[in-house]
């Protein structure tokens, strides 16, 4: 979870640092714009070296740092 | 006999009731245009035919349009006056909002009931001075007073704000929130006072009169949309925005297509066994019609789907296709204006002959910065850096 606030911090553009917010904390609600949600995937994705199947591309998947980790396992076990 | 008008109307379905509000707009397109005026007659034509509240649920007291009939209503009526229905598109986008995100709000539900008995004009207010058409973010906030709130915001342009009986606008949630942390409510108008800080003296698209103005209020803090502005742009607004603004600007180009179809059977006739020189680009013209009504009801198809899982609607996918149909759409309809006016020649060009497409080529040169189609692309590119593009050919 350290690792997402520190992509978040660098790529998500938001207006209070990721380390102030709770897992489940609202990202659109902290100023997470579509624009910077994808730049925020494609930090993660060279970060964690996976790649966001087209399903998970949508709002939900990026509305809370325990959001994106959830996804982030979700892949990472798809493709163990 | 005295409500025999009203048993009509009722027998008759909506479509059907539309019929003779196009024929009013139709007599009074070039007067609007030259005049710059509101379409009042056709307003007050759709108000006696009631199709302002044709979207909402019949239990509300509307008629339960879907997306494809209401789209089909406005490139029926932008045939006729593309300005008459642009604003007819404009008042069902806000009208679908109310549909799709105000049934969980009592002060909602009563709003559209009176949305269709009343028939209510709605405004829409998210351009801002200092933002232009990016829609998701706001410098203006809500300033919250107990069970009231209050709101300034430089509205840029506000089409038929004059006429609004209603304004749907947007703004911060409040004074700390970020730019992109919006809520949407609806002011009545006599909520709000509208102060002229821009004309509206424009190319095309004069009837909307889009007039700038600086909007201030106070109203009862319910009337703000309990879910956030972000889900509402996204699940709805601007699926519908595209679809219905694509109705309208194809109902310009069908326009113009029938105009040089009459021009070129009128040549046809004066010389028998000759095929009139335009007659290959009209071929041409009419596929890129046909292109053009084929994104727009793929389209509605789409959002028809979209609709039953709320992932789907906020998917990165979806946006994309929905920005596509902007786009293209707003394309093609200039593109095949501007092919008219060569079939058409020096009657295409007139503004005073049967065969004009003049007003038709400023409307629809509007369409292509009805937000920015730079603006849409460059969103669109962004997107496509992760979505892969849907290659199945099943509706
Ligand atoms: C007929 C008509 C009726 C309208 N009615 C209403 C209404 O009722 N209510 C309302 O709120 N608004 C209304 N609008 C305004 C509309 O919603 C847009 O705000 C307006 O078209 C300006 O948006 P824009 O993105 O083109 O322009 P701006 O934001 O002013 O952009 C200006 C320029 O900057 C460039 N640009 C800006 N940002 C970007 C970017 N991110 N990427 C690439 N290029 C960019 C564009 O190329 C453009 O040339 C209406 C517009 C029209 C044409």
């Amino acid at each position: 979870m350290d690792k997402i606030r520190a992509i978040l911090d660098q790529f998500g553009k938001l207006k209070v640092p990721a380390s102030s917010l709770a897992p489940d904390a609202d990202l659109y609600d902290a100023g997470l714009t579509s624009f910077a949600s994808v730049q925020l995937m494609l930090g993660l994705e060279e970060a964690f070296d996976v790649e966001f199947p087209e399903s998970m591309l949508n709002r939900k998947t990026f509305s809370s740092i325990a959001a994106i980790n959830r996804a982030i396992g979700e892949i990472t076990r798809a493709a163990a | 006999m005295a409500n025999a008008p009203a048993r009509v109307a009722h027998l008759q379905t909506p479509r059907q009731r539309l019929e003779s509000v196009i024929q009013i707009a139709r007599a009074h397109a070039s007067e609007v245009d030259c005049e710059n005026r509101f379409p009042a007659e056709t307003f007050e034509a759709l108000k006696r035919a009631r199709l302002l509240g044709v979207m909402i649920p019949a239990q509300y007291g509307g008629d339960s349009l879907s997306l494809a009939d209401i789209v089909d209503m406005c490139g029926a009526l932008g045939q006729a006056c593309a300005s008459s229905a642009m604003i007819f598109a404009m008042h069902q986008i806000k009208v679908s909002s109310l549909v799709t995100h105000g049934t969980e709000s009592a002060w909602h539900i009563d709003f559209m009931k009176r949305v269709a008995a009343e028939q209510l004009l709605l405004g829409s207010a998210t351009t801002e001075g200092g933002i232009g058409g990016d829609l998701r973010s706001s410098i203006c906030a809500i300033e919250r007073d107990g069970a009231i709130f209050r709101l300034v915001k430089e509205a840029n342009v506000i089409s038929y704000g004059r006429q609004s009986d209603a304004i749907l606008i947007t703004a911060r949630s409040h004074s700390g929130a970020a730019s992109s942390d919006q809520v949407m409510a609806v002011v009545l108008r006599d909520q709000y006072a509208l102060e002229k800080t821009i004309d509206w003296d424009t190319l095309g698209m004069r009837g909307t009169c889009s007039e700038g103005f600086r909007f201030t209020c106070e109203a009862p803090a319910e009337q703000i949309f309990p879910h956030p502005f972000a889900e509402i742009a996204a699940q709805s607004m601007l699926a519908m925005a595209h679809l219905m603004w694509g109705g309208v600007w194809f109902g310009i180009a069908a326009d113009a297509v029938a105009r040089a179809q009459a021009y070129l059977r009128a040549e046809a006739r004066k010389r028998p066994g000759e095929k009139p020189p335009g007659a290959i680009r009209l071929a041409e013209t009419v596929g890129v019609l046909q292109e053009m009504k084929s994104v727009i009801v793929s389209g509605i198809s789409a959002y028809e789907r979209a609709k039953l899982r709320d992932e789907e609607l906020s998917s990165v996918g979806f946006s994309v296709a929905m920005n596509n149909v902007k786009v293209t759409t707003s394309q093609a309809a200039a593109d095949i204006v501007r092919d008219v006016l060569l079939i058409n020649g020096i009657y295409g060009y007139r503004n005073d002959s049967p065969y004009s497409v003049a007003r038709h080529m400023r409307d629809a040169l509007s369409a292509a910065i009805m937000i920015n189609n730079d603006r849409i692309l460059g969103n669109t590119s962004n997107l496509l850096l992760v979505s892969k593009f849907d290659t199945s050919l099943v509706a």
